[in-house]
């Protein structure tokens, strides 16, 4: 390796022939980062490196974990190219896969979680931080981020015995006698379904929506509120114009964030959504989504192509929480930007 | 010029205002002529700013605060039990001493933001309003023609003067300055206290300020406060000149402070 035999004393910049830029910019990239300290005591250069080396396995580990799963997933990529991400016949038995169904079925079931999730987790960041007194603050607060500590196998099993009966029982037959008449709410009543596993991730998702909301209203100096105060803003009115309006981005991204998580969430999804890839519009009917189908048909999968397959579908997985995180990473920053401004 | 026939706009009796336990204003007796200046001066800490936001129950606010006496605008009790802190606080409007517009509005919204708090939605009264209360905040030739741009996009003196429009929008009786300048450089300061002459004219103000020479400039009557207690209260030709009581020398000729 031609990185090695630059030392860790050298502190000139040593030019890099522009041919082998890819190798020469890594190279000079990883010796400006990890190895140059100049000026510095053995000790720390020593300690700065075990930091710097930290730091840089995250990194490292992020892009391998990316290359394995391109890796794990060409036979399935050369086989079936684009239209893996449009074809909608997930059969294990004839080896023909299309990732649309899992697809619909991670989006439908996340994106209902946020509907439900979202207003809810706003509402009690609101409660939180503007109206409870403070001691019930603290202790609902507490209770809340509890929640996000419950094993998520746990919310599953809750799911099975008590939400799924309930569903199939009285909500779900309620709703298609009186709405039925809507494709989102078509019978039959399965109780597990797309709907169940909505409700299953907002749930989940509640905690990380209405801490991080929580945090971002905390940062909205007191000035803000008494300017609204001031003017003859009702509570409403304050928490409306001085609270809500200037924390839109922030908002945002926590519901994001919410997102990112309801869609990677497995578990408690695989042991409700009814295992069924296939896209139907009903909200009530079974449904897969892109973790559970990994995790049901992983152990199973005996031919190459559909382990291939499955490997495809972690890596569009992948991709699309990374997308969505980065986004709401962003969504954050500016909002806490233009708070100190 | 001070009008000694003018009547009284707001008056207060034996003021006390808490932080918990303790006792930051102690017992003011405090009187505000209409369409006059009132200034409030004293060292840091001496609980001016305390008192200035007891007077449109904004203390109240702030956790564990609280305040005792009696507070009279014209002829209502606005710490009356049966009295709503909102309706307070738009007969009587406050500019903060950070200029605080909101940051999600534009220049236009920021104005008639009160006024739609009080659900007035007309868009040709709103605009009339707009225009009256940014000429009379003297920004009126500066912001016309970007009414709709953010309101964080203005420099610090212009946010502060956009603050004092928001308030004069509503059309307050009595208008609270909590140090409305002490954030501004001195051009900035000078416009704010040069419309402080002018709108005093339609609205009485109560001035809360570190800076003597601000006093001495643009009050009519200043009030000496020194640790929770009204020292005295005069005519500010008469304080600045013959003050009666030895700690209000001491202080405005710059002995202490």
């Amino acid at each position: 390796m031609n990185l090695l035999q630059y030392s860790p004393r050298t502190h000139t910049p040593i030019a890099i022939p522009q041919t082998t830029w890819r190798i020469g910019n890594l190279a000079t990239f990883i010796r400006k980062h990890l190895l140059q300290s100049p000026g510095m005591r053995f000790g720390d250069k020593f300690f700065l490196f075990l930091a710097r080396l930290a730091g840089f396995s995250v990194i490292l580990l992020l892009a391998l974990i990316l290359v394995y799963l391109v890796y794990a997933s060409l036979p399935a990529i050369q086989k079936f190219g684009v239209s893996f991400l449009y074809t909608s016949t997930w059969d294990p038995v004839r080896e023909v896969f299309g990732a649309l169904p899992v697809i619909y079925g991670t989006l439908v079931t996340s994106f209902l979680a946020l509907f439900i999730a979202g207003p809810i987790g706003v509402g009690i960041a609101l409660f939180l931080n503007e109206l409870a007194p403070k001691r019930v603050a603290i202790v609902a607060g507490f209770l809340i981020e509890m929640l996000a500590a419950i094993p998520s196998v746990v919310f599953g099993l809750w799911g099975i015995f008590v939400l799924a009966p309930f569903l199939r029982e009285s909500f779900q037959p309620w709703m298609i006698d009186t709405l039925g008449f809507i494709p989102l709410f078509e019978g039959p009543a399965y109780g597990v379904g797309k709907f169940a596993s909505g409700l299953i991730l907002a749930l989940m998702i509640i905690p990380t929506i209405s801490s991080i909301t929580k945090e971002i209203f905390k940062t909205i100096p007191a000035h803000q509120r008494e300017a609204a105060i001031a003017l003859g803003g009702t509570r409403w009115e304050v928490m409306k114009i001085s609270v809500l309006k200037a924390s839109r981005s922030g908002i945002f991204g926590a519901l994001f964030l919410g997102l990112g998580r309801a869609l990677g969430e497995t578990m408690a999804v695989t042991m409700v959504i009814g295992n069924r890839a296939q896209i139907m519009p009903s909200l009530f009917s079974p449904a897969q989504t892109m973790a559970s189908v990994i995790a049901n048909e992983y152990a199973e999968a005996t031919s190459d192509i559909h382990m291939a397959a499955l490997a495809e579908v972690g890596l569009v997985l992948f991709g699309v929480t990374f997308l969505i995180n980065f986004a709401a990473r962003i969504l954050i920053h500016r909002m806490g930007r233009s708070q100190n401004a | 010029m001070v009008d000694h026939n003018s009547e009284l706009v707001l008056e207060t009796k034996g003021l006390k205002a808490y932080f918990g336990d303790n006792l930051a204003v102690r017992g003011v007796d405090f009187k505000v002529h209409s369409n006059s200046v009132t200034a409030i001066i004293g060292p840091s800490g001496c609980g001016k700013s305390t008192f200035i936001r007891c007077l449109n129950r904004l203390h109240e606010e702030v956790p564990g605060a609280r305040a005792e006496g009696s507070v009279r605008l014209k002829d209502q009790d606005i710490y009356a039990k049966d009295m709503d802190p909102v309706m307070v606080r738009r007969q009587i409007g406050m500019v903060f001493q950070k200029a605080n517009p909101f940051p999600g509005m534009t220049i236009f919204e920021n104005v008639v933001a009160g006024l739609k708090l009080a659900g007035i939605r007309k868009k040709s009264f709103l605009e009339e309003t707009a225009e009256r209360s940014l000429t009379h905040a003297a920004l009126w030739d500066e912001v016309k023609n970007k009414l709709h741009q953010p309101a964080t996009s203005l420099s610090g003196g212009q946010q502060q003067r956009l603050c004092i429009a928001r308030t004069l929008a509503i059309d307050p009786p009595v208008l609270l300055m909590d140090e409305p300048t002490s954030a501004l450089d001195p051009i900035s300061t000078s416009k704010i206290e040069e419309l402080i002459l002018q709108i005093k004219k339609h609205v009485t103000i109560v001035i809360v300020t570190h800076n003597m020479q601000q006093a001495a400039r643009v009050s009519d009557y200043t009030a000496f406060f020194l640790l929770g207690e009204l020292v005295e209260f005069d005519e500010t030709s008469k304080m600045f000149t013959v003050p009666k009581d030895k700690r209000t020398e001491q202080y405005v000729t710059g002995k202490f402070g």
